[in-house]
């Protein structure tokens, strides 16, 4: 039994099936990477995973407990699955103490003054807490990304779902957000995250997955799937990414 | 062929049009306005001097008027002034200059014109409100019977303050729960999706003074109401309930409305707002008070203005029930007296209220802006 099991997961949107029987484990305290290339459904899976989306087939599973399916409570599933997206999303209309204290107040029912301490201990972690007061629109996107993981955290989430999050930042800002989260990966937070940034992947991830056509193809050790892939798909798809210069 | 096509086009710089002729026709067209107003002025002159009202000191003011439309002239000349310079400048094939003072010359003109339009409408106006020995002026504007009677149609008008006020607060409350209720999810949902969706549908269908009419004369003629107003009359000593009525009808009217604009304000919200507070582990309710809403009101503040203005508006056809509102009121004072002005009043009441409230909320919506909006 692993930690999360997603056993045969399908979604069909209409008549587009964008997930065609998913098979994939993750342990505690392991990082795993999908990999592949724009719509093969990793940010499906991960919306799948944390209740956004309905599934249409399969089943997933957390600690042995199906989180999948009709009556599971997904407000409870949400508080153990953090996710983080590419485009950020916090509330503009608040500023970031507020983004940060929102949901530990209204679903933890925790007191302002013991929220907004460990939001204060959080955008120390990101090295953020100097902008406590300022509304995201005043944050550059590197920061506004180190505040949305700061968010997710402050659930005590069990696993985090990054969901390309550096997709939609400037290149140099792009190390500050992986930063974070390879310090996240070495205090051992259980991750599953969706990037095309391959040389981050290779170094943190214990285990990469190849998505195609909403297909694992192959998965493996980054070593082995970087430097010996075995599939044909994932071959040609590290070769266009090697001659863009990007591995 | 192609070199010299080249060639020819770079050799001919774009000359500059002569605006002269155009300068002086605006200077002509100026001294025709000018002479519009003296005429009107001379013709008002002669309406008052009739009424046995013309005396020195209006002599005075109406030359001082007439001295205005003179500045016409200003910025008339200083474009025949700048159309010869730039004359000038084109033969001593400066044409950076000629280029310079034509395109002054041309906005110079252009505003003189457009400013003698202002004055040509103005003294337009002016001879509508005095011909026919001072018809219209004394119809609509007869300045005794205004001041005479302004302070019993204020009072009738604070009748109107107190049905929009009371509404606009009912509005507010009734319409967000409309428009959620029109956007709650589910299959379990649909029966309250369906009942929001017909009730706003046959009340912005309804003409509000039909709602009037009905809610004010149909609910006391059915009878449902007669507990009710017992019970007000003998705990408040309130036997007028056209009021309550009035508020009622048009609660129900502008919340259909403004449940439209609530609902279009928070479909205007990204999902990815909805999608980011799901994910904390918000509840439906939650993510809608906390997150979407909030920005939501943000967004549609200016077309709840203008759907509050429309209410205020229409608290003047609450008299089809017999309140005695500030339309009413001057609607008894003017075919008591014969004349309109008293009406007047109330237009200048309505307008003058309205214009505040746009300024409040332009302020306002300026104020959030700068505290949330970074430099960008």
């Amino acid at each position: 039994m692993s930690f999360l099991e997603i056993n045969d997961v399908h979604k069909r949107y209409g008549n587009v099936e964008v997930l065609r029987g998913i098979n994939l484990n993750v342990e505690e305290h392991q990082v795993v990477c999908l990999i592949g290339p724009s719509g093969c459904g990793k940010s499906t899976l991960l919306r799948c995973i944390n209740g956004l989306e309905d599934i249409t087939g399969g089943e997933i599973r957390i600690n042995d407990d199906r989180v999948s399916g009709p009556g599971v409570d997904v407000n409870r599933l949400r508080r153990d699955v953090g996710i983080v997206f590419q485009s950020f999303n916090l509330f503009p209309h608040m500023n970031v103490m507020d983004n940060l204290t929102l949901a530990p107040r209204q679903v933890l029912k925790m007191s302002k003054p013991e929220a907004e301490q460990r939001a204060f201990e959080l955008l120390k972690r990101v090295r953020m807490d100097h902008k406590a007061l300022s509304y995201p629109d005043q944050l550059s996107g590197g920061q506004q990304q180190r505040i949305a993981i700061a968010r997710a955290l402050a659930m005590e989430p069990m696993v985090m779902l990054l969901d390309e999050i550096t997709s939609a930042l400037d290149p140099e800002l792009v190390s500050e957000v992986l930063n974070i989260v390879r310090e996240l990966a070495q205090e051992g937070m259980t991750m599953l995250l969706a990037t095309h940034e391959m040389g981050f992947a290779k170094e943190v991830s214990s285990k990469v997955c190849f998505l195609y056509n909403g297909v694992v193809h192959e998965e493996g050790a980054p070593e082995q799937i970087f430097s010996d892939p075995q599939n044909e798909r994932t071959q040609q798809f590290l070769k266009s990414i090697i001659e863009a210069g990007r591995l | 062929m192609n070199d010299s096509a080249r060639e020819s086009r770079f050799r001919k710089p774009s000359i500059p049009p002569n605006v002269l002729p155009f300068s002086l026709v605006a200077v002509g067209l100026c001294a025709l306005t000018v002479l519009i107003c003296w005429a009107v002025l001379q013709f008002l002159r002669f309406t008052l001097e009739k009424n046995k009202i013309g005396s020195s000191l209006f002599d005075g003011i109406m030359i001082l008027v007439g001295l205005i439309p003179l500045a016409l002239f200003v910025p008339a000349i200083r474009g025949v002034r700048e159309a010869l310079q730039a004359q000038n400048a084109l033969r001593q094939n400066d044409l950076i200059t000629a280029r310079v003072k034509t395109a002054s010359s041309q906005s110079s003109s252009w505003f003189a014109l457009g400013y003698g339009v202002f004055a040509v409408l103005t003294a337009i106006a002016v001879w509508f409100l005095i011909t026919n020995d001072v018809a219209v002026g004394s119809t609509f504007f007869k300045m005794s019977l205004i001041f005479d009677k302004f302070g019993l149609v204020l009072k009738a008008f604070m009748t109107n303050v107190v049905i929009f006020c009371i509404a606009e607060v009912l509005i507010l409350v009734w319409a967000l729960v409309v428009a959620i209720a029109r956007m709650i999810p589910g299959r379990a949902g649909q029966p309250i999706r369906l009942l929001a969706t017909l009730y706003t549908d046959a009340f912005r269908g309804l003409p509000s003074i039909i709602t009037i009419y009905l809610v004010g004369f149909g609910l006391p003629l059915t009878g449902l109401t007669d507990g009710l107003s017992s019970f007000l009359q003998a705990k408040f000593g309130i036997d007028d309930l056209t009021t309550l009525w009035a508020i009622i009808a048009l609660t129900l009217t502008y919340g259909a409305y403004v449940a439209e604009v609530y609902r279009a304000g928070i479909e205007s919200i990204h999902p990815s707002q909805f999608a980011a507070a799901r994910s904390l582990g918000l509840s439906f309710t939650q993510t809608m008070r906390f997150v979407i809403v909030p920005q939501a009101v943000r967004r549609i503040i200016p077309p709840l203005l203008n759907d509050f203005i429309g209410l205020q508006k229409d608290t003047a056809l609450v008299n089809v029930i017999g309140t005695i509102d500030a339309f009413n009121q001057s609607k008894m004072l003017a075919s008591n007296y014969f004349n309109l002005s008293t009406v007047t009043i109330v237009a200048f009441l309505f307008v003058i209220i309205t214009i505040p409230q746009a300024r409040f909320v332009d302020r306002m919506l300026e104020n959030d802006a700068k505290k949330t909006r970074g430099a960008r």
